[in-house]
């Protein structure tokens, strides 16, 4: 029981233990804890995120003026911009703390399970479709990521050829007025719902909150956030595609 | 009835394995599982074939010996029972039961159904344990219990340590025999000396052998004593607490 206590090393000198963040990050408890973290803080950028979308409905100057009240935050107070760069960076932390402790943890899990599998199917009785595919919907969802800041954010050339910089609406209707982008958009909100849905569930447990009191409604409330961000999503598109929006 | 077993059968640790099938004919229905492989494993021996090895001692679902993986549940379609509290009542005549091993890196196969499960020692060993004197039988009164945290302490007591946790889970994670194990104690007035010692010491020696919860809840249903996953949150809790407290240190230089 001396995880904590400085050790000594073979010279006879102590030498202190690695400060306790670290030494939490280095066990899987701890990165799982870091999961929930970090998704926690995607979560808060997804809502906002959403609810920053359904300015679309409101029309274009609208949106436009929202997306430069975006970079305005903290004016004058802040420098332009300043604001929105620290929660980018914030963002991208939190991103890549997310993916490094799940790609650790999938290859740790993996040499866990041993080389000889089950032969017979597993007939799981808890485990369900979303809990079984993190990783894969993870994934998808990274991916999407990379190629909506290609197409939206950044506007790079190949992504969205029309794209022109501060106009947000007219970028939006001529990027998803193309069938393989909407399908593209469409397929990774059903990949993000159902990551949220065992996610936001399964968060709760990592970081110890657990109480009979209020334990039956920690899965009310990821089914509950999960429909709500796919519906949130998909009106944009949808209103998109059947001419709603134009 | 008749069944049909398809067996994982493995000659010693580091033999090749590969599933054999048995015919257990005229079993009866009141047979409990065991009994059934006993009657297979008779008939084998009489035949000069090497008997199928399968691990168990107190066959009342007390001792934790026993356990096998049949048709992909860990202790057979029963739920809250161990292997030897199965019946054969609960297949039909003529159907055919796949018996593996439990499967885990840390959990070799000795032989055939055998599987090695010291790694939960290990576990024990780091930290399931007090080093308070509490006494003889009669003392036990002196230490007064809440009877709330007295009931939950027995509740996760009840684990056997079969290991049906791991065998069900995706990712070979013992997290609920150690949160069971560490909450067992962390619950009473007696453990709390060493609490959070407790909970650092036996989870760095859970994740040198297994690996990570992703809260699939299968090892609830797959546990013999119905022991909930309420008490991995508890496990986490205390280990972040144990990191960030350091309450061993205060005061010292």
């Amino acid at each position: 029981m001396t995880a904590t206590e400085s050790k000594t090393d073979s010279a006879g000198k102590t030498r202190r233990s690695l400060p306790w963040p670290i030494r939490f990050y280095k066990s899987d408890v701890g990165k799982k804890y870091v999961m929930a973290i970090t998704g926690i803080i995607g979560l808060g950028f997804i809502v906002f995120h959403m609810l920053g979308n359904l300015h679309a409905f409101e029309g274009s100057q609208q949106l436009n003026e929202y997306a430069e009240g975006l970079r305005e935050i903290g004016e004058p107070i802040a420098p332009r911009t300043m604001l929105v760069w620290i929660g980018r960076i914030g963002l991208l932390v939190a991103l890549v703390l997310h993916v490094h402790s799940a790609y650790t943890l999938t290859r740790s899990n993996k040499r866990a399970r041993g080389e000889v599998g089950y032969e017979n199917d597993r007939n799981y009785l808890a485990a369900n479709y979303a809990s079984r595919t993190m990783g894969w919907t993870g994934v998808i969802v990274l991916l999407f990521l990379i190629w909506h800041l290609a197409d939206l954010t950044i506007g790079i050339k190949m992504a969205n050829p029309d794209f022109s910089r501060g106009e947000v609406y007219d970028n939006l209707i001529a990027s998803l007025e193309r069938w393989p982008v909407f399908l593209l958009y469409v397929a990774a909100q059903g990949a993000l719902a159902l990551h949220i849905w065992h996610g936001a569930w399964s968060l709760f447990q990592s970081i110890g909150i657990n109480n009979p009191k209020f334990n039956h409604w920690r899965a009310n409330f990821a089914t509950t956030l999960a429909s709500i961000i796919a519906v949130g999503y998909l009106t944009v598109p949808f209103s998109i595609m059947f001419g709603i929006i134009h | 009835m008749d069944v049909k077993l398809r067996v994982w059968r493995q000659n010693g640790p580091s033999g090749d394995g590969a599933f054999k099938e048995y015919d257990a004919k005229g079993i009866s229905p009141e047979a409990s599982f065991l009994e059934m492989l006993d009657i297979v494993n008779e008939e084998l021996t009489a035949a000069g074939v090497e008997p199928i090895a399968f691990d168990h001692d107190c066959r009342e679902g007390i001792c934790g010996t026993c356990g096998l993986m049949i048709n992909g549940q860990p202790h057979g379609p029963q739920q809250g029972t161990a292997t030897c509290q199965l019946h054969m009542r609960k297949f039909a005549d003529g159907d055919t039961i796949v018996i593996e091993p439990w499967r885990a890196a840390a959990f070799p196969v000795v032989q055939d159904l055998v599987v090695d499960r010291s790694a939960f020692d290990r576990i024990i060993e780091a930290g399931g344990y007090i080093s308070v004197a509490t006494g003889a039988a009669p003392d036990a009164n002196l230490t007064r219990v809440p009877r709330d945290a007295a009931e939950a302490s027995m509740d996760v007591a009840a684990c056997i340590g079969c290991g049906a946790c791991v065998a069900s889970c995706p990712n070979s994670a013992a997290q609920l025999f150690t949160a069971a194990k560490m909450a067992h104690l962390n619950l009473l007035p007696q453990g709390q000396p060493e609490r959070f010692d407790r909970a650092l010491a036996m989870v760095d020696v859970m994740e040198e052998f297994f690996g990570s919860c992703t809260n699939h809840g299968e090892c609830e249903t797959a546990c013999p004593k119905g022991i909930s996953i309420d008490y991995i949150a508890h496990m986490n809790r205390d280990y972040v607490r144990a990191q960030r407290a350091n309450v061993r240190l205060a005061g010292q230089r």
